[in-house]
């Protein structure tokens, strides 16, 4: 073997060497966080963190208000979003796919699929808490609801687009209105892409903490008003971990514990429903 | 036979009618996302405005950072911001293509799916977790370990040894570094996979058919094939790391100045905005505050932008 | 007969061939991909209860023939047509003409069988329903339809199966079925039979000599003996020029062109 070839595979095992190693410290890392979140949030965890309010420093309490707040923005949010989304995409890959709104909108949606959130939250801050005088859980609902909208416009454009244009066809054929052959045909196809769009969009916001804290605040008490400031679990956690006090402390692993929960097991479910369309 | 007439549209069907009208909520849905984005840049203009005529553009290289004074500039946040962003960078990338290569080429196939799987899950932890880990965990470990380390060592090197100066804090620039480049790791690595996938088999047949070695496939037929996709993928990632709030929030200590060390505490855009938006008492803090999103949003807005055009050119090169 | 039915059509005939009453007359029709002139010229009549195949080399513009008469250009942008097809004397490529309405009047089956994902019965029930049919008539409509494209017997036990459960063929005559439900008056076959085995294609091919007693049919095809075995009439087409038409027999025993002859018997193609 000649000398330029051994000193290549040396090279080379080198580099993979490096790479198998970046691969294992990647996973590594990732494995710790997941561990002490784990060990230090299932701790925490008991009855009362889903049965009584936030507490005061070092006394008893749990999270309640925060989930129910968070629960009830997230599901606001995905109201407003879904529909506007879904309609968005649709235009993008049916009634306008060919116009050059299309591509502006499409560069515009993948710009705001990135963008800071925190950017969002001084957006509605400005539109919605400096007009109406006040933070409230509506002002967070549309806050997190502008993160869902380009998550959905990008799986609703592209799974109508994965629809052959065969089906569009035949269903135009029968005389139907286009409305109908996206309704009845094209939805249908894309149902199932769709549906996984809007649970990676849940998933995202479950854990948007930035949009939040001037738009929505928190609220320290139990509220079902959407009208007023909400508790919501990523500030609670912001706000407790940042304290001196150990139960705070503690709720703070708690929450995170369950947000991370939420979001795996959102993310988990969305890869099913698409593979087991795959498989039909 | 049938009247000519009725395949005419003048007399006005209500089905043709019905699809005009859900023709015309889908453009109005499209045109809302449109309208969200210039609602953003007008709203942090209009917020800025005051901030903007009272400091002009020294506004981005003025230091001092004051409410008792009201006099404010964006350069320590600025700074912080593409401070946390190059470190994480610099070790986010490439570990990320390490991973993305280990998965797509030296990986054993059984483990193939289940790791891409975790590492796109991953991908998708929400910040704030990175940043309450980063705060009771990390900190702490980097504060008894890693930097007394680094300033024994790289600290007492000529140049590069003011980079490593200091107390070991714990928290501070480079701890917000570290986090963020663990936060955007799995998003760079599943990212990079997928553009590693595009490359069409039957070159890296050909490739490795010369006699190839693994690594040379890699370094000078695959990573070439994809390099403007990549970029694309890399830019991507620094727009999030760039406007990324919450994994960096707990760890950068909040101050508005600028060290020499990247170990000393500081303070990112996005951090300045989260930790002092709701105490901000004048109307001049609150401007200035906004100034700095504007900033920050302008900034990521011509990252994301070429990021952007790069996965498109790729995209239209593949013929998708 | 050629009196008689000069007196009751509409359209006047003048330099071309008697032959039956014409359900579609095409004339001096134009077509364009573009810059790109895809169809040159074209003049043609479809004559009513009667099967009209088009043949020719692939990219001949057969298949956009087919494709102009019931407007499904009109889905893609930097696509026109110039010229007239008539249909019962109205010019359906005028700009106000009611695209759903004519469609309903020009149904088409495509190529690769497209049942819609829906049930069986729903397959067809819907267009009946879109059109406003009576809840009380639908199951007898769609009854009709079915044994219409021979498959009542295939499938009278499993109505409520999906439409996608079906077997190729049995697709493709279910796309049949849920075209003639809604009575059209001109069905247009697009290479119907060329992604099925030969049995599904005899039974096709069946379906269509009992339905052009009811309907006027233009089908495409590659497969000349299929074109020999369905149609009443032939149209050769090549590089966009419709090159000669006539009756089917004619068309393969005594075909008046060479480049017809050279197509036909295999020298080209």
């Amino acid at each position: 073997m000649s000398a330029s070839m051994t000193r290549r595979k040396a090279v080379n095992a080198v580099m993979m060497t490096l790479s198998t190693g970046a691969a294992v410290l990647g996973l590594v890392v990732l494995a710790l966080i997941l561990m002490h979140l784990l060990v230090r949030g299932a701790g925490a965890l008991n009855l009362a963190v889903f049965t009584q309010d936030t507490p005061s420093p070092n006394a008893a309490g749990g999270l309640r208000n925060a989930i129910v707040g968070s629960l009830m923005m997230s599901a606001i949010a995905v109201a407003i979003g879904t529909p506007i989304g879904i309609l968005a995409g649709t235009y993008m890959a049916e009634y306008g796919r060919f116009a050059k709104l299309s591509k502006v909108i499409r560069f515009v949606n993948d710009i705001l699929l990135s963008a800071p959130s925190i950017i969002v939250g001084l957006f509605v801050y400005q539109l919605l808490v400096v007009s109406f005088g006040h933070f409230s859980g509506l002002a967070g609902s549309v806050a997190l609801a502008i993160l869902v909208i380009p998550i959905v416009v990008r799986t609703t454009e592209d799974m109508l687009l994965l629809v052959p244009d065969q089906l569009r066809e035949a269903g135009l054929a029968m005389g139907w209105p286009r409305w109908i052959v996206i309704r009845q045909i094209a939805y249908k196809a894309a149902m199932s892409g769709i549906m996984t769009g809007v649970l990676l969009a849940v998933a995202r916001i479950s854990g948007e903490t930035a949009p939040l804290l001037f738009t929505a605040l928190s609220n320290n008490f139990f509220s079902l008003n959407m009208t007023q400031p909400m508790s919501s679990l990523p500030i609670t956690i912001f706000q407790f971990a940042l304290s001196p006090y150990q139960n705070w402390q503690d709720l703070a692993w708690a929450g995170a514990l369950l947000i991370t929960i939420a979001v795996l097991a959102l993310s988990i479910i969305a890869r099913l429903v698409t593979s087991r369309k795959e498989k039909s | 036979m049938t009247a000519a007439s009725d395949i005419d549209t003048r007399s006005k069907n209500p089905v043709a009618q019905s699809d005009r009208v859900f023709g015309a909520l889908t453009l109005a849905a499209a045109i809302l996302v449109l309208l969200v984005l210039v609602g953003v840049f007008i709203s942090l203009v209009m917020g800025a405005w005051p901030a903007l005529q009272k400091f002009g553009p020294a506004f981005l290289w003025t230091k001092s950072w004051n409410p008792v004074t009201n006099k404010f500039g964006a350069i320590a946040p600025l700074y912080g911001t593409v401070v946390t962003s190059i470190v994480a960078m610099v070790i986010a990338v490439p570990v990320g293509l390490g991973v993305a290569i280990f998965l797509t080429d030296l990986c054993p196939r059984v483990l193939r799916r289940p790791l891409g799987i975790a590492i796109e899950l991953l991908a998708g932890i929400p910040s704030i977790i990175y940043g309450i880990w980063g705060l009771f965990v990390f900190a702490p470990f980097m504060q008894s370990t890693i930097q007394p380390a680094l300033i024994a060592t790289l600290g007492k090197l000529p140049v590069i040894g003011a980079l490593f100066a200091g107390p070991p804090y714990g928290i501070g620039l480079f701890t917000a570094g570290l986090i963020l480049a663990m936060m955007i790791l799995p998003f760079i690595a599943s990212l990079s996979r997928d553009i590693f996938g595009t490359v069409p088999p039957m070159l890296r047949e050909a490739a490795y058919g010369m006699g190839m070695t693994r690594w040379e496939v890699n370094r000078h037929i695959v990573i070439p094939h994809v390099r403007t996709a990549l970029v694309g993928g890399i830019m991507l990632s620094l727009g999030r790391a760039l406007g990324e709030t919450m994994a960096v929030t707990f760890v950068i200590g909040n101050a508005h100045r600028i060290s020499g060390s990247i170990l000393a505490p500081g303070t990112t855009i996005s951090a300045a905005i989260a930790n002092e938006f709701n105490e901000a008492t004048t109307p001049m803090y609150v401007s200035s505050l906004i100034a700095l999103g504007l900033v920050l949003f302008i900034l990521t807005f011509i990252v994301l932008a070429c990021a952007q055009w790069m996965l498109r050119r790729m995209k239209a090169k593949a013929g998708v | 007969m050629d009196t008689e039915i000069r007196e009751r059509s509409p359209i006047s005939f003048q330099g071309i061939d008697p032959s039956p009453k014409a359900r579609i007359s095409i004339r001096n029709l134009e077509f364009f991909y573009g810059q790109t002139r895809a169809l040159k010229g074209i003049d043609l009549d479809l004559p009513e209860n009667q099967v009209t195949a088009f043949i020719g080399p692939s990219g001949c513009g057969k298949s956009t023939l087919l494709r102009i008469l019931n407007r499904m250009y009109d889905l893609y942008p930097n696509q026109r047509a110039t010229g007239e097809v008539l249909l019962d004397g109205q010019n359906i490529l005028e700009k106000g003409t009611d695209l759903n309405r004519l469609r309903t009047k020009v149904g088409m089956v495509f190529q690769k069988p497209t049942p819609f994902p829906m049930t069986i019965h729903e397959n067809i029930a819907f267009g009946l329903r879109l059109m406003g049919v009576a809840k009380s008539e639908m199951d007898g409509r769609v009854e009709a339809a079915l044994r219409g494209a021979a498959l009542w017997d295939e499938v009278k036990d499993k109505l409520t199966a999906s439409g996608q459960s079906l077997s190729g063929g049995q697709q493709q005559r279910l796309c049949i079925a849920r075209t003639i439900a809604v009575e059209p008056e001109v069905i247009l076959l697009d290479e119907p039979a060329s992604a099925l085995d030969p049995i599904s294609t005899g039974k096709i091919e069946e379906t269509i000599h009992q339905l052009k007693e009811q309907f006027t049919i233009a089908i495409v095809t590659h497969n000349m003996q299929q074109a020999s075995r369905v149609s009443d009439r032939t149209a050769f087409m090549y590089l966009g020029e419709l090159i000669e038409e006539g009756e089917t027999a004619q068309i393969f025993t005594r075909p008046r062109n060479e480049q017809t002859s050279d197509y036909i018997t295999g020298r080209f193609g």
